[in-house]
C-alpha cells in the first residue's frame, strides 16, 4: 500500500470557509427570542452574586422598587438635594435599573444561546448505541477478531480499555484508537465536514470519536474514555459555556473592576454626610442612580458574554479549546512552531525541472521520467507526468508493461517495460543500491555528477528524485534527476511579516535536511527553522524558548508529538491525530488545518482587546455621568453648580434619569461588539494602543455627553421632569 | 509679567534639576547597589547585629520597616512626654498625650502635620526627635522605593534587599551630606542657626518682643530635602528666620524636588533601561507643570475665596515672595509630601485651594515624597500597563514582569487606601452628630463650602502624608488629633506593605524578553496614558466632594 495514496482530511488553506452548519449570524431575532427565558432566569440572586458589579445594580433595583412601592404611603417622593422630584421619578429609575440588569442577562444569554444550538446537534450523537465486544479476543492469534463471537452491550456500559468491533454502517460507540483495520469514517456530526476521512490502525490517524459513523470496512477500536467523559461530552460542556473557568486576565480585570466599585460605593456612602454640611442630602433613589452610573456596569454586564463569545469564535472555526486559559495564552504567544508540510508549503511537492546527466539524451531522460510515473497516483507522480506533457513527451504504457508501485522496502517506484527494461525513480541512495544489486556498477563520473546536481537542488530547497534504467541484461545507468519543489503557499511571507510586527517569531519544523530547510525557510520568510526535526528536538526547542521567557504554540498530530504538545503553552492537536496527541494538547482542530494556529493567536488577542476596550469605554463614560448628575443633585442648595451642567440638561430629575437610561441602553448597543469582538488588525503594540485609546478612550468620554443630551431632549417632555 | 517671572523661576529650577538628574540619580543607584560599606556603617551594623550582605524577603523587609517605625514612634512620643526634664527645655512643659501621639505619628509617617505649635517643643525634642525622624522617615521611604525597583530588576529572586542597609546608606550617604551643604547655603542667606532661646528685644516703638532663635537652618534643610515639612516655627517657611528671601524660597523648592525628581534616574539605572526612568520623569514633570500652571492661573486671576473678599490676590501671602514664589512653593509642597508652606494655603482662591487639594489627592506622585512619589507613580504605571495590555491584546507586562491577578490585587488595594481614608475621615467628621458638633463649634472658623474645604484639606493632607493645612481649621481637638494621626499612620504604612508585597511578587518572576508585540513603556503614548490614569482615577473619586467644597465656592 502506498503511504501517500490515502490522504485523509487534506490540510486546507487559511481562508477556507467554515462549514455552513457552524456559521451563524451574529445576532438574529431568533437568537434574541431564544435568549429571553434565560434573561429572566438569570435574575436569580444566586447567579447575580458571581458578578459583583451587576449584583450591586441588582440590589439597587430591588431597593428603588421598594421605595417606589412605599412612596404613595409615605407622602410622595422625598426631595433630593433641596429639589423636588416628580412623582414617577423613583418608579422610572427602578424600571431602568431592572432593565440594566436584564440587558446584561440578555447579553450573556445570547452568547450562551449560540453555543447551545451546536450542543444540541452534538447531543444527538451521544445517544446510546449498541457496541460489539469480541468474546475471548486474542490479539496475537486473531488480531482482527474474525473468528470469535461478538457480545452486544450498550455503549453506556463500555469500560475504559474495552475492545469493540465496528463494521460498515455502524456508529462508533465511544472514543478510542483503532487497533486493527482501516475504515472510512463520516465525522460530519462533529466537524461539519461531509467528506469521509480514513482511520487506520497504527500511525497518526488512529483516533476515532464516539458518535461518528463507519462507512466502509471493519475496525477494532480500543475504548480510551469513560462514558460521560468523552470528547463529545467535553465539547458540549465547552460550547455551552458550562465549564467556563475564569482566566487569569479575567480575574485580574475583575479585581480592578471590584476595587473601582468599592471606591464608588465609598464615594456614594460618604456623599450625604459630607453634603449635609454645605448643602442638603440627596435622596436614596438619587444616590443609587449615581452609584449605578459610576460603577463600571458596561464592562461588568458584558464581561462574561465576551468570554463565551471568544470561545464560540474558536468553535466556529472548528477549534475546540479545552480551557479559556489556553485561548488567552494564544494571544500571548511569542513563538509559533509551524510544520513545514501542509502549513508553510502545500502538502505535495511538484516537479519543476528535469536534468539529464552528461551523455544521456534529453529525450531519453524525459521519457523515462514520465514512464516511471505513469502509474504513480501520488501528486508528485502526477506532477511529473504533467510537466512531461508540457515539455512535449507523450508516451503510453503498452499492455505488457508492469507497474512497480512504491514500497517502503525499495523506496522506489517505476515500470518494467515489455522489452525487459526496468525504469525506476527514487532517492539517490535507493537508486544506486538498485543499480549495484546483482553486481552492477555505477560509473564514478556519473556518481559525481549526480551528487553535484542533487546538492544543487537541495540547496535551492528542492528534493532530487533520481531516474535510472536497467536493461534486461542487468546493465543499468543513471539517466537524470527530477527536481521536485516544495511550493510555499501564497501570501505566507506577508503573513509572517505581520506576525513579526505583532512580535511573534515563526519557526518552521521539518524533517528535511538543513540545506533544503534553509532554502524553504528563506523563501517563506520564517525567522528560524528546525531541520531533521525529531520529536525530542521539538521538545528541546520548546523548552529552550520557554526558558528565555517565550510562550510557544505548536500543532501536532502524532503520538510522538504528545510530549511537545504538552510542553507547549498552546498545543493544537489535529483531529485526525492520535488520542494521545489530543489528550496532550489544549486545543483540538477539527479541520486538522495547521495554518489555523495563526487565526487562533488573533482570536486570543481579540478576546483581550475586547475586554480592554469596553473597560476603557466604561470608565471614560463616568466623566459625562458626573457632569450630568453632580450638578443635578446639589444645584438646589448650591446654585453655582449650575455652571457644571454643561450639557444644559432640563431639570435635576431628567438629568439623573437620562444618565441612568444611557447607562442601560449603552449595554444593548455594545452587545454586538462584545459578541463579535473588537476588530483586530495585526500591527505593533504601540500602534494598536494608540488606535484603541482614540476609539474607546476618547470615544468613551465623548459618546455619553451626546447620548445623555439626546435622551434628555425626550425625557423633558414627560410631565413633571 | 507674572507669567514671565513664573517661567523664569521654573526655568531656573528645571535647569538645576536637569543638570543634577543624571549624577544624582546614578549616585543614588550606586549607593543602593554598592557592595562596599563605610567604616561608620560597618560599626553601625555591628551594633545592630545586621549582616549587610544578607538580603531580606519582602516579608522580612516589611517587618524591619514596621519595627523600626514603631520604635521611632514610641521614642518620639516618650521624648515629648518628658521634655521638661531634658536639657534645653526652654521652660516648656511636657506635651499632652493626644498631641504627643499625633506629633509622633506625624513625623514617623514623614508627614509633619503639626498639631502642636512649633515653638512649644524644646530644642532637645526638635533635634533628637523631630530632626532624627526627618532623616530616617525620609530614608525609609527611599528604601521602600528602592526595594520595589529591585523587585522589577531581579529575576527569580526571593529577596529584595536589606532594609537596615538601605536605611543607613540613605541617611548617611544621601541625606546627610546634602543637608550639610544645604544648611551652609541657608545660613549664608540668613537663616538662623543657634541655641539662644528666646531673646527679649525692645522695638522702635518701645514695645517688648520675644525673638525665638534655635537650630533652624539644620532642621530647615532636612525638612525640605526629606519632603518632611515640619517647620521650626509655627509659621513654617513663611517665617523670615526660616526663609528670608525670594531666592531662598526657590532654593528650598529645589531641595524639595531634588531627590524625588532624581529617583526616576536611579530607577532607570537599576533596572538597566534608562529610557524607563526618563518616561517616569516626564510623567511626573508633565503633571507637575500642568498643576503649577493651573494654580498660577487661578491665583493670578484672584477670583473667589479670600483674595476675592480682600480684593487682592496677595491676601495670606508674603510680600517678599510675591505671587510667583508663593505659587511655586505651594504647588511644590503639595505635589510632594512636604507640607512646608511659605504662604497661607487657606487664603488662596477657591479653585487655587482646590488645586492644592488635588495635588495631594493625586497620591503625591508628581514627583511626590522622597521614595513614596516614585513607588506611588510605579503603582499607577502598573495599572496603566494593565489597561494598555488589554488594549493591545497581550497579558500585560511591565519591564518584563507579568501583571497578573496577584499584582492587580496589590495595586488595586494601593489605590483604594488613600481615598477610603480621606472620604471616611470627612464623612465621619460631618456624619456623626457628636463629631460634627466638635468640628463646627471648635475646629471651624468658616462655614459652608469653605468649612468643608478646610476639613477635606486636613484629611487629604494627613492620609497623603503631606502635613500642610488650611489654617482656618483648629486641628487640636480630640477628634481631629486622633483621626488624623490614624489617617497618617494607615496612609503611610498600608501602602508601604502593599508596595513591598508587590516588590516581592515581581522579584519572584522571571523577565519576559521584549518583542515587537510588547507594549513599549517609554513612549509618549504610554506616558500620557499613565498621567491620564492618575488624573482620571483621582478626578472620578473626588469630583463629588470637590464639587461640594472648592468648586461650589469658586462658582458662587
Amino acid at each position: 500500500m502506498s503511504t501517500t495514496q490515502v490522504k485523509p482530511a487534506q490540510p486546507q488553506e487559511a481562508s477556507t470557509p467554515q462549514p455552513a452548519s457552524h456559521r451563524s449570524k451574529l445576532m438574529s431575532w431568533e437568537q434574541i427570542r431564544t435568549a429571553l427565558p434565560g434573561m429572566f432566569k438569570k435574575l436569580d440572586p444566586r447567579l447575580q452574586w458571581h458578578n459583583p458589579v451587576m449584583f450591586l445594580v441588582w440590589i439597587g433595583a430591588c431597593l428603588t422598587s421598594a421605595i417606589a412601592a412605599a412612596e404613595p404611603f409615605i407622602g410622595g417622593p422625598q426631595a433630593s438635594g433641596g429639589t423636588q422630584v416628580p412623582v414617577s421619578f423613583t418608579a422610572a429609575v427602578a424600571i431602568w435599573l431592572w432593565l440594566t440588569v436584564l440587558f446584561a442577562n440578555l447579553a450573556e444569554s445570547i452568547a450562551e444561546g449560540r453555543g447551545k444550538a451546536q450542543a444540541e446537534t452534538l447531543r444527538k450523537t451521544r445517544t446510546s448505541t449498541p457496541a460489539f465486544i469480541p468474546e475471548d479476543y486474542d490479539q496475537l492469534q486473531d488480531p482482527g477478531a474474525l473468528t470469535v463471537q461478538l457480545r452486544e452491550v450498550s455503549s453506556a456500559d463500555l469500560k475504559l480499555g474495552d475492545t469493540v468491533v465496528v463494521s460498515a454502517g455502524q456508529l462508533i460507540p465511544g472514543d478510542g484508537d483503532v487497533i486493527w483495520g482501516i475504515a472510512s469514517v463520516d465525522e460530519s456530526a462533529i466537524t461539519g465536514e461531509s467528506a469521509p476521512v480514513v482511520r487506520e490502525a497504527g500511525g497518526d490517524r488512529s483516533a476515532v470519536t464516539g458518535g461518528t459513523r463507519v462507512l466502509s470496512d471493519r475496525i477494532l477500536v480500543k475504548i480510551t474514555s469513560r462514558p460521560g467523559e468523552t470528547f463529545v461530552d467535553r465539547m458540549i460542556a465547552l460550547v455551552e459555556g458550562a465549564s467556563r473557568a475564569r482566566t487569569p486576565n479575567e480575574i485580574a480585570l475583575n479585581i480592578l473592576l471590584s476595587s473601582l466599585s468599592i471606591v464608588f460605593v465609598a464615594v456614594v456612602l460618604t456623599l450625604n454626610p459630607i453634603a449635609s454640611y454645605p448643602a442638603s442630602p440627596a435622596s436614596l433613589t438619587v444616590l443609587i442612580a449615581l452609584l449605578v452610573c459610576l460603577i463600571p456596569t458596561t464592562i461588568g454586564a458584558l464581561l462574561s458574554a465576551i468570554g463565551i463569545a471568544g470561545m464560540d469564535r474558536l468553535v466556529q472555526r472548528n477549534v475546540l479549546a479545552m480551557s479559556g486559559r489556553a485561548v488567552e495564552a494564544a494571544g500571548d504567544v511569542t513563538t509559533l512552531l509551524l510544520d513545514k508540510t501542509g502549513t508553510i508549503t502545500y502538502g505535495n511537492r511538484r516537479a519543476s525541472a528535469f536534468a539529464e546527466l552528461t551523455g544521456v539524451r534529453r529525450e531519453t531522460m524525459l521519457q523515462a521520467a514520465v514512464y516511471s510515473s505513469l502509474a504513480d497516483p501520488t501528486p508528485e507522480g502526477t506532477s511529473i507526468v504533467d510537466l512531461g506533457h508540457e515539455l512535449g513527451v507523450d508516451v503510453k504504457p503498452d499492455a505488457h508493461s508492469k507497474v512497480v508501485p512504491f514500497s517502503a522496502q525499495t523506496r522506489m517506484s517505476g515500470l518494467d517495460l515489455a522489452d525487459g527494461t526496468s525504469i525506476r525513480k527514487g532517492a539517490s541512495s535507493a537508486i544506486i543500491a538498485w543499480l549495484q544489486e546483482d553486481g552492477g556498477q555505477v560509473a564514478a563520473v556519473q556518481a559525481a555528477e549526480l551528487d553535484e546536481i542533487a546538492t544543487h537542488i537541495s540547496v535551492s530547497g528542492g528534493t532530487p528524485l533520481v531516474v535510472a534504467s536497467k536493461q534486461a541484461s542487468g546493465r543499468g545507468e543513471i539517466l537524470g534527476v527530477i527536481h521536485l519543489k516544495d511550493i510555499v503557499k501564497e501570501g505566507l511571507p506577508q503573513r509572517f511579516e505581520q506576525l513579526r510586527a505583532m512580535g511573534i517569531r515563526t519557526v518552521m519544523v521539518t524533517g528535511d535536511n538543513p540545506l533544503t530547510a534553509a532554502a524553504i525557510a528563506a523563501e517563506a520568510g520564517v525567522d528560524d527553522y528546525l531541520a531533521e526535526a525529531t520529536p525530542e528536538q521539538k521538545l528541546h526547542y520548546i523548552r529552550r524558548e520557554q526558558e528565555g521567557g517565550a510562550l510557544v504554540a505548536m500543532t501536532g498530530d502524532g503520538t510522538n508529538d504528545a510530549p511537545a504538545l504538552a510542553q507547549a503553552d498552546v498545543g493544537v492537536a489535529m483531529n485526525t491525530g492520535t488520542s494521545a496527541a489530543k489528550e496532550a494538547g489544549n486545543m483540538v482542530d477539527l479541520d486538522s488545518d495547521p495554518t489555523k494556529l495563526i487565526d487562533i493567536v488573533a482570536i486570543g488577542k481579540q478576546l483581550l482587546i475586547t475586554r480592554g476596550a469596553l473597560t476603557t469605554f466604561s470608565i471614560a463614560n463616568d466623566i459625562a455621568k458626573y457632569f450630568a448628575i453632580i450638578p443635578a443633585i446639589f444645584v438646589g442648595a448650591l446654585p453655582g453648580l449650575q455652571a457644571l451642567n454643561i450639557m444644559g440638561l432640563h431639570s435635576p430629575a431628567s438629568a439623573v434619569l437620562s444618565a441612568v437610561i444611557f447607562n442601560a441602553i449603552v449595554i444593548v448597543f455594545l452587545v454586538p461588539l462584545a459578541l463579535r469582538g473588537v476588530k483586530y488588525r495585526p500591527m505593533n503594540a504601540a500602534k494598536t494602543l494608540g488606535r484603541n485609546i482614540m476609539i474607546y478612550g476618547l470615544g468613551g468620554i465623548v459618546t455619553p455627553f451626546i447620548g445623555i443630551w439626546l435622551i434628555d431632549q425626550l425625557i423633558r417632555f414627560i410631565p413633571g421632569f | 509679567m507674572l507669567w514671565a517671572s513664573l517661567a523664569a523661576s521654573i526655568a531656573t529650577l528645571t535647569l538645576l534639576l536637569g543638570l543634577l538628574y543624571r549624577p544624582m540619580g546614578d549616585y543614588m543607584a550606586w549607593v543602593y547597589s554598592s557592595a562596599k560599606n563605610l567604616k561608620v556603617e560597618r560599626w553601625a551594623y555591628a551594633v545592630m547585629g545586621v549582616d549587610p550582605a544578607k538580603q531580606q524577603s519582602w516579608r522580612a523587609y516589611l517587618r524591619a520597616v514596621l519595627y523600626f517605625s514603631l520604635a521611632g514612634l514610641l521614642l518620639l512620643y516618650l521624648l515629648q512626654r518628658v521634655q521638661q526634664w531634658l536639657p534645653y527645655s526652654q521652660g516648656g512643659g511636657n506635651v499632652e498625650p493626644a498631641i504627643a501621639f499625633n506629633t509622633a505619628a506625624s513625623f514617623v509617617a514623614n508627614t509633619n502635620w503639626q498639631a502642636y505649635s512649633g515653638e512649644t517643643l524644646s530644642y532637645s525634642v526638635q533635634l533628637a526627635g523631630l530632626t532624627v525622624q526627618n532623616f530616617v522617615s525620609a530614608a525609609t521611604g527611599m528604601a521602600v522605593a528602592v526595594a520595589l525597583i529591585r523587585g522589577l530588576a531581579y529575576r527569580r529572586s526571593g529577596v529584595i534587599g536589606n532594609f537596615w542597609v538601605d536605611l543607613i546608606r540613605g541617611s548617611l550617604r544621601i541625606l546627610l551630606p546634602i543637608s550639610i551643604l544645604g544648611a551652609l547655603v541657608l545660613i549664608t542667606a540668613g537663616v538662623v542657626q543657634n541655641f539662644n532661646g528666646f531673646t527679649q528685644v525692645h522695638t522702635l516703638t518701645g514695645a517688648q518682643q520675644l525673638i525665638p532663635g534655635g537650630p533652624v537652618a539644620s532642621q530647615e534643610v532636612i525638612k525640605e530635602l526629606g519632603t518632611n515639612g515640619g517647620g521650626f516655627y509655627n509659621a513654617n517657611s513663611s517665617h523670615p528666620f526660616e526663609n528670608p528671601t525670594g531666592w531662598t524660597s526657590l532654593f528650598e523648592c529645589f531641595l524639595i524636588l531634588l531627590i524625588p525628581f532624581s529617583l526616576p534616574r536611579t530607577f532607570g539605572t537599576m533596572v538597566g533601561d534608562k529610557r524607563q526612568g526618563y518616561a517616569i520623569l516626564v510623567t511626573m514633570a508633565v503633571l507637575y507643570l500642568g498643576s503649577m500652571a493651573a494654580l498660577a492661573a487661578f491665583e493670578f486671576s484672584g477670583h473667589g475665596g479670600a483674595p476675592g473678599l480682600a480684593g487682592a490676590a496677595m491676601e495670606g501671602k508674603e510680600t517678599r515672595f510675591g505671587l510667583v514664589q508663593s505659587v511655586i512653593f505651594a504647588a511644590t509642597t503639595t505635589l510632594t509630601s512636604t507640607g512646608a508652606v511659605n504662604s497661607m494655603h487657606d487664603s488662596y482662591t477657591s479653585l487655587g485651594g482646590m488645586m492644592q487639594m488635588l495635588n495631594m489627592l493625586l497620591g503625591e506622585i508628581a514627583p511626590g515624597g522622597v521614595g513614596s512619589g516614585l513607588y506611588g507613580m510605579l503603582v499607577i504605571a502598573v495599572i496603566a500597563v494593565f489597561l494598555a495590555g488589554l488594549l493591545v491584546g497581550r497579558t500585560p507586562e511591565y519591564l518584563g514582569k507579568k501583571i497578573g491577578p496577584s499584582q492587580m490585587k496589590l495595586a488595586s488595594l494601593y489605590i483604594l487606601v488613600m481615598p477610603l481614608l480621606v472620604l471616611a475621615g470627612v464623612a465621619l467628621s460631618f456624619g456623626v452628630p457628636a463629631l460634627k458638633g466638635s468640628i463646627v463649634n471648635e475646629s471651624l472658623a468658616n462655614t459652608g463650602s469653605h468649612g468643608l474645604s478646610e476639613v477635606l484639606y486636613a484629611f487629604a493632607s494627613g492620609a497623603n502624608n503631606n502635613g500642610s493645612a488650611f489654617a482656618g481649621l483648629d486641628a487640636s481637638t480630640p477628634w481631629l488629633t486622633a483621626s488624623i494621626a490614624v489617617a497618617m499612620l494607615l496612609g503611610r504604612f498600608i501602602p508601604i506593605a502593599l508596595v513591598l508585597a508587590l516588590a516581592g511578587s515581581f522579584a519572584a518572576q522571571d523577565k519576559i524578553p521584549a518583542t515587537a508585540g510588547t507594549l513599549p513603556t517609554h513612549r509618549p503614548l504610554f506616558i500620557s496614558l499613565t498621567a491620564g490614569t492618575a488624573v482620571l482615577v483621582t478626578a472620578l473619586v473626588f469630583f463629588p466632594v470637590l464639587a461640594l467644597a472648592p468648586i461650589a465656592e469658586g462658582l458662587m
